[in-house]
């Protein structure tokens, strides 16, 4: 069995904004073990990137609060950690890589400085051996050293985002969250930045935490997959349970959305409707008004989390033992 | 079966302080009524530039258009005017495509108001109005403004605005790259659902090439301002010649577990559009690359039925 690096329980975050409050994160519950890559699944406003944020304490506050749950970091509540604790973890034992590499780097700066930056943030060294330090991670991610003294405009969208996970790396951080590491990249570029993401974890033992809507990437790079939706989660499992014994009706319509290049079909079966309004979620599931299996007691009652075999769990009444079948 | 639209040599430069940038270098591609031609391409391989010249929407450096018949490679602006009811686009960005201070049917209805196709209120409105009902949008959003609607909604004023004119042709740049894959799907089949209904012939630009393959019956790709293989969509996806369409394809990264794969990974990335030489556009990243290939630009030729390729070394590459 392997230890556990990352333990979410019950996670509540919300905005409180002028127009209501936005249940962005709604009772979470996540684990994370060590070396093992987690992907965390879904679309826009399903709040994947608030869940990051949380972790790294980052949600800006005002407006987001967080309003209960826990967070367990090799074995230790982050919530009660004070604002320069989290500083020497952030960076250090837990790093993020951000979607758009054109905007997560400072213009002003070296590259070179930048991953210094962080080095030096968190050890003693000097700046030469840390500086050493980041030529290093420099070849790691496939960069030459001479580039070391160039500004990220010089530096394509690819490259860019190598140097992020060249910092996000340097200081070897127990747990990576890469957040839509490489949606804004093309086709051909993002496998080779998958393809480093995939060395690099194994070389430096990284756990990592995969934020993505792709499904695709999912199962190139993961090991488990977690979907999200409405601030929960509502299947999670290994790839193979997720990937070819889908159950709950929103990773189906998820999987239906996706032209698949091997098969020939004539329609698409989307997801019919929209995103829940996260100011006013539904009462009972959240998947309730766009679900094509739905049932009665689904408007009303929120369905607990289900077993169905090994590690593979749903939130869904179809699939509950009790009431409602 | 007819054509609607041909291109012969349509060539654009660009010029910039650092040198002439190629954006399109001698394409040529024929398209029937109703059918679907996808162009796939990384960015600046000059695939939305492409859709663009044939729009008329930035100035063409050489070459031909000739739509329904007609040469419009040089038409004059009232001309022009005239042919953009028959020719119309559907832009990547459902968020910065509309005027945000104009309401739903505003939008939809400027087009009308500028060719002056009705001259009462009502009948204007009724045009809004059914067009809203064949995208998929409800009546009581026709005085709502973008900003109010998600991106779903509003690619569906973009669609709408697009086809309240009747044209024959529509340019699809990227019409789906800025949305969820639940919503993108709806798209896609509003988008082939219209062109069975109304025999619309469309030009599907993306880089996405799941999509490219669900929605397109030929299917051409490009790099860097040139065509590297063109076929339609089964078979491209059967047989690929061009290394390039090799590596593009397997890429993908495909939502299933268990499959086999060889995967290329492309060596660096895409070079400058600036000055390129006088070679394969692609041969600094081709692994089969020879001497030949940086000395002289490879034609597309045809190597099966209705399957052109641009390599130097088609033969030797696929045995």
């Amino acid at each position: 069995m392997k230890e556990t690096l990352l333990s979410i329980k019950d996670l509540s975050i919300q905005y409180v904004t002028d127009d209501g409050v936005v249940e962005a994160v709604n009772g979470l519950n996540l684990e994370l073990k060590k070396g093992e890559t987690l992907g965390l699944v879904g679309e826009t406003g399903a709040g994947k990137t608030t869940t990051a944020l949380g972790i790294i304490r980052l949600i800006p506050q005002p407006p987001g609060r967080v309003v209960k749950g826990e967070i367990h970091f090799q074995g230790e509540n982050l919530f009660e950690k004070s604002k320069i604790a989290m500083r020497a973890i952030r960076g250090n034992k837990i790093s993020m890589i951000f979607q758009d590499p054109m905007t997560s780097l400072n213009p002003i700066f070296t590259i070179g400085d930048q991953i210094t930056e962080v080095i030096r943030l968190h050890s003693k060294i000097s700046r030469a051996e840390a500086a050493k330090k980041a030529k290093e991670m420099l070849e790691l991610v496939g960069i030459t050293e001479d580039r070391f003294d160039e500004y990220p405009h010089q530096f394509s969208g690819g490259m860019k985002q190598r140097v992020v996970i060249a910092i996000a790396l340097a200081c070897r951080p127990a747990l990576l969250i890469a957040d839509e590491p490489t949606t804004a990249l093309d086709v051909t570029i993002q496998a080779q930045v998958l393809e480093l993401m995939n060395k690099l974890k194994d070389e430096l033992h990284t756990s990592m935490i995969l934020i993505t809507h792709d499904l695709g990437v999912v199962a190139e790079v993961c090991d488990r997959v977690a979907i999200m939706y409405a601030g929960q989660i509502v299947e999670s499992g290994t790839l193979h349970e997720i990937y070819e014994n889908t159950k709950h009706p929103y990773t189906l319509g998820l999987f239906g959305s996706i032209p698949d290049v091997d098969v020939e079909i004539e329609r698409l079966s989307p997801i019919e409707g929209l995103m829940p309004d996260p100011f006013n979620l539904p009462k009972g599931c959240s998947f309730y008004p766009r679900c094509p299996k739905r049932m009665e007691i689904c408007a009303d009652v929120k369905p607990e989390e289900t077993g169905i075999s090994g590690e593979h769990r749903v939130k869904c009444f179809l699939y509950s033992k009790g009431e409602g079948r | 079966m007819s054509t609607l639209l041909e291109v012969k040599d349509l060539t654009k430069y660009f010029e910039t302080p650092r040198g002439t940038l190629y954006a399109v270098d001698g394409v040529n591609l024929a398209l029937d009524h109703g059918k679907t031609l996808g162009v796939v391409g990384e960015s600046g391989c000059g695939k939305s530039t492409l859709g663009r010249l044939i729009l008329h929407l930035t100035g063409i450096t050489k070459g031909q258009v000739i739509f329904d018949g007609k040469d419009i490679t040089s038409v004059s602006k009232a001309h022009l005017k005239e042919l953009r009811k028959s020719m119309q686009m559907i832009f990547q960005d459902p968020f910065s495509s509309l005027n945000p201070r104009m309401s739903v049917s505003e939008i939809i209805a400027e087009p009308l108001k500028i060719y002056g196709i009705h001259k009462e209120k009502k009948a204007l409105d009724k045009s809004v109005l059914a067009t809203m009902e064949t995208v998929g949008l409800a009546k009581r959003l026709q005085y709502s403004y973008p900003h109010e609607l998600d991106g779903g909604r509003r690619q569906r004023i973009g669609v709408a605005r697009s086809l309240v004119l009747n044209p024959k042709f529509i340019v699809c740049d990227e019409p789906v790259s800025a949305l969820d894959v639940s919503i993108q799907a709806q798209i896609l089949n509003l988008i082939q659902d219209l062109q069975k209904e109304r025999n619309l012939t469309y030009m599907f630009i993306t880089h996405n090439l799941s999509v490219v393959k669900h929605i397109s019956d030929d299917i051409c790709v490009m790099y860097l301002g040139k065509i590297m293989e063109k076929t339609d969509a089964k078979s491209l996806f059967r047989y690929q010649y061009h290394p390039y369409t090799k590596a593009l394809l397997s890429a993908i990264p495909k939502a299933k577990v268990n499959v086999k794969r060889n995967k290329i990974i492309l060596k660096g990335e895409i070079t400058s559009p600036i000055n390129p030489g006088p070679g394969c556009r692609f041969a600094p990243r081709c692994i089969y690359a020879k001497e030949a290939c940086s000395v002289q630009a490879p034609p597309l030729v045809e190597v099966r039925p209705n399957h052109f390729v641009a390599c130097h070394f088609t033969t030797e590459i696929n045995g």
